[in-house]
């Protein structure tokens, strides 16, 4: 039987932080993402799974929890937005360098500084260029509706443990606030076992010692580490590359967007058609790894690529180095907040691409 | 089938759950449904308003410029979204504190005095759900019944006796509503 | 009698201070924010020290305050206040700093800045509204929170065991030897807001005799979220908030007041 609900995206990412299985779950209020933690401090989870959730004191705690609690081997995760992701960074860094896998969820609002809170995606280049200092990755999930905040979260932990990295869900003020349709799925159970070769459970005679940390004074040891960070990062980028494809067999030009840009695309497309302009779209669902290859593919094909993103332009470049320069590649969005409809969306291609 | 509506008012007169209990009710009949609100501090005693969409497909974007519906409830809703209703749309409104009415000519325009009926029944409470019940006549997207249910599942139980005057003011709203 | 003949300036008895600029408040009707902020800007106006006087605004409600004191202002990142008016003191060392921070922002994620910020003596004015609760946010817990009291991440009230005990900031900072003068006041009656106005004066006293870290804080109100009206809300405050924050001087001239 499928149970459905009508949520909004924080409400969901709570619900499926409890049953994808959360250990613990640590964060600090900030609009637009408080309901996280609104959700799950009314639910209860330490009755219904025995989860915990604690309110911090700052995000800078909120991370050094989830660095602490990752350590332990069980299912740990933040939850914030810009403002408070920015104070994460160190943290965020440890963790990468530490191996620990956990998630970090980011439901971003307009910078920079204090900002806005409405919804925004100029988070972009913190996300997947590395937030903080030193050469790692995250890999980055992009959810363009309420269903998938939930499901992101049992993938989000699948990836973590996967790689011992931590995963990124990059959202934003619109899919965080807006209520759909969702279908939850069963409980899944908390984690039992945890890895003896690195979680801190207690030294037991059958093994040495673990130790966690991303310290390494001897320099070609660090460079080994890094190395071998680096080998994930390419086992990565062959094999979670996720993205979506929308009407792009016949389309002459095409749009790239996420989140909830790729919603407003999709209904851009639909306006583009009705009027005889064949548009398609890519929706990249990893954006590290970002879906360089099938966009490749489709390049030839085209008459010219539209990147669409509420920013003043960040992923376009990871457009650009994905097609090379036989394409013509432009940007178009807004910043500091601002949403564009549909028909905004369309016009300004059309200027771009149509009109001369 | 997709129905596209933005309600817009005062903080207070209840646009996001009205908005809600529409979203439901599409959920109720198996269909895709979207709300999003507007959201933060600005709420405060201030404007208001919600999308909301129902759809037997896909929905794709959550934002629009142009509506199938607009239920405006209060003058700055009714001069900012006026000009955003598809043309041969609907507008509904409560004339309650409008001094500027609806002048399009090439949309349908409607008027509930939800607010005067709301009084008259003396729970000003259910505003929201005369307007809802206004707004389901002209536009029968969704069965009462799968509104009942809707609202059933939004109330709190702690609020269950508000199930029925809730129910009344629907049937008020179908009575009440007018062409103008 | 015209009215004419009655509005003279022979007449005045109260003038709104002109260090208050004419932007409505955007604070909800009842709260504490606005008494708070006249009274501080009343004092700065008798001391004649606009020009001399620059404010530091938190993250919180008051985060705006800058759009409604009529002085040089400056908005810092949640619970840095103390840090950022540490570095204009520090540039400026003869003009009077202050901060005005609410209880999430000075009491949790700024706990770090302003338990160093006291612990240098640093020679600046904190007003510190107390108001148990994350009223900007939407009425989450803080670390002010009573027992047992309800907010959005407490929705079944405050439990101790998991969430901790609520933080008395004012005297935990009185221990430290750097501070010199910190009291509790409250806005909510024109009794209280003379003596918390009298209080403000001190602190900026303090300042200009380069005596130290001073603090004052006040017990205030969140109707929004407590989810009360302003009458209720402020008798709430008197019956629930003042047991455990009680008003008074905590610290004066450098000496503990015992029988705090
Ligand atoms: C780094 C960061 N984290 C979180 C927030 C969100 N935030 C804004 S105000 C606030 C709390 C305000 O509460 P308080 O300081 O008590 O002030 P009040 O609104 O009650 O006056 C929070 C958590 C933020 N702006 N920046
Ligand atoms: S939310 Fe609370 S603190 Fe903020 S303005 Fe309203 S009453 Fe005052
Ligand atoms: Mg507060």
């Amino acid at each position: 039987m499928k149970e459905l609900r009508l949520m909004k995206g924080n409400e969901a990412v709570a619900e499926g932080a409890i049953r994808a299985g959360t250990d613990g779950y640590f964060g600090y209020p900030i609009t637009p993402q408080s309901e996280v933690m609104e959700y799950l401090m009314a639910e209860q989870p330490e009755k219904r799974t025995g989860m915990v959730v604690l309110q911090a004191e700052s995000e800078v705690a909120s991370i050094n929890m989830v660095y602490g609690a990752a350590s332990t081997g069980k299912r740990v995760m933040t939850s914030s937005s810009s403002p408070g992701i920015s104070l994460m960074q160190e943290g965020i860094s440890y963790c990468a360098g530490a191996e620990l896998p956990c998630l970090v969820v980011n439901v971003v609002r307009g910078g920079p500084g204090l900002g806005t809170i409405q919804p925004s995606q100029a988070d972009y280049f913190q996300s997947v260029k590395g937030g903080g200092h030193g050469d790692y990755r995250l890999i980055v999930l992009a959810p363009a509706s309420v269903q998938e905040m939930f499901d992101f979260v049992f993938l989000g932990y699948d990836l973590a443990f996967k790689y011992r990295n931590p995963i990124l869900i990059l959202s934003d003020g619109l899919i965080g606030q807006m209520m759909e349709k969702v279908e939850l799925c069963e409980q899944r159970p908390r984690n039992t076992v945890f890895d003896p070769s690195w979680t801190l459970t207690g030294k037991t005679p059958d093994r040495e010692r673990n130790i966690i940390t991303s310290l390494d004074l001897d320099a070609s040891q660090q460079e080994k580490h890094n190395q071998h960070l680096q080998e994930k990062y390419r086992k990565a980028e062959a094999e979670e590359v996720r993205y979506e494809e929308l009407q792009t067999e016949d389309a002459d030009y095409l749009f790239v967007a996420y989140g909830s840009s790729a919603r407003i695309c999709q209904k851009a497309i639909q306006l583009g058609r009705e009027k005889g302009i064949k548009i398609g779209l890519l929706r990249p669902i990893t954006l590290w790894p970002f879906p360089k290859k099938p966009l490749a593919a489709i390049a030839p094909r085209l008459k010219g690529i539209l990147s669409v993103e509420q920013s003043a332009g960040q992923m376009i470049e990871d457009v650009k180095l994905s097609v090379g320069c036989g394409i013509r590649v432009e940007h178009y969005g807004r910043m500091g907040g601002m949403i564009p409809s549909p028909e905004e969306v369309l016009e300004n291609f059309e200027k771009l691409f149509i009109k001369k | 089938m997709t129905e596209e509506i933005i309600i817009a008012g005062f903080g207070g007169q209840g646009v996001l759950s009205m908005g809600k209990i529409l979203a439901y009710s599409g959920i109720m009949q198996n269909q895709e449904v979207s709300w999003f609100p507007s959201y933060g501090p600005e709420m405060r005693g201030g404007t208001a308003n919600v999308t909301v969409i129902l759809s037997d497909e896909r929905i794709s974007s959550p934002i629009l410029h142009l509506y199938d519906t607009a239920i405006l409830l209060n003058q700055q809703s009714l001069d900012k979204f006026e000009q955003s209703v598809k043309p041969g749309g609907v507008l509904l409104y409560d004339n309650n504190g409008i001094t500027r009415h609806p002048e399009r000519k090439d949309i349908q325009v409607f008027l509930v005095q939800a607010a005067d009926a709301s009084a008259k029944m003396e729970s000003t409470k259910t505003f929201n759900m005369v307007v809802l019940g206004a707004y389901l006549k002209i536009k029968p997207i969704v069965e009462l019944a799968s509104v009942y249910k809707g609202l059933e599942k939004s109330i709190p139980k702690r609020y269950s006796h508000l199930l029925e005057p809730n129910k009344k003011a629907i049937e008020e709203g179908q009575k009440i509503v007018k062409k103008v | 009698m015209d009215i004419k003949d009655i509005i003279k300036p022979e007449n005045l008895v109260y003038q709104k201070t002109k260090l208050m600029t004419d932007k409505p408040l955007s604070y909800c009707p009842g709260c504490g924010h606005g008494t708070a902020h006249r009274i501080l800007m009343e004092v700065i106006e008798e001391m004649d020290i606009q020009s001399e006087t620059i404010g530091v605004a938190p993250v919180g409600c008051s985060v705006l305050a800058y759009d409604f004191m009529n002085v040089d202002m400056v908005g810092a990142a949640h619970g840095r206040a103390p840090a950022v008016a540490t570095g204009i003191k520090r540039c400026w060392p003869e003009k009077f700093v202050y901060t005005y921070q609410g209880d999430g922002d000075l009491a949790a994620i700024g706990t770090a800045e302003t338990i160093h910020a006291a612990n240098r003596g640093e020679n600046i004015t904190v007003i510190f509204i107390n108001n148990g609760i994350y009223g900007m946010t939407g009425g989450q817990m803080a670390p002010t929170t009573l027992e047992g009291m309800k907010t959005s991440t407490s929705p079944y009230g405050r439990d101790l065991h998991s969430m901790g005990n609520p933080l008395k900031m004012s005297e935990l900072l009185a221990q430290l030897p750097g501070v010199h003068y910190v009291t509790r006041q409250s806005v909510h009656s024109p009794r209280n807001v003379r003596r918390a106005k009298k209080a403000i004066r001190a602190a900026f006293e303090v300042q200009k005799a380069n005596k130290g870290f001073s603090l004052v804080e006040i017990v205030s109100n969140c109707n929004s979220g407590w989810k009360l009206e302003p009458v209720p809300a402020n008798e709430w405050m008197e019956e629930n908030m003042f047991p455990y924050y009680p008003l008074g001087d905590i610290k004066v001239d450098g000496k503990l007041i015992v029988n705090q």
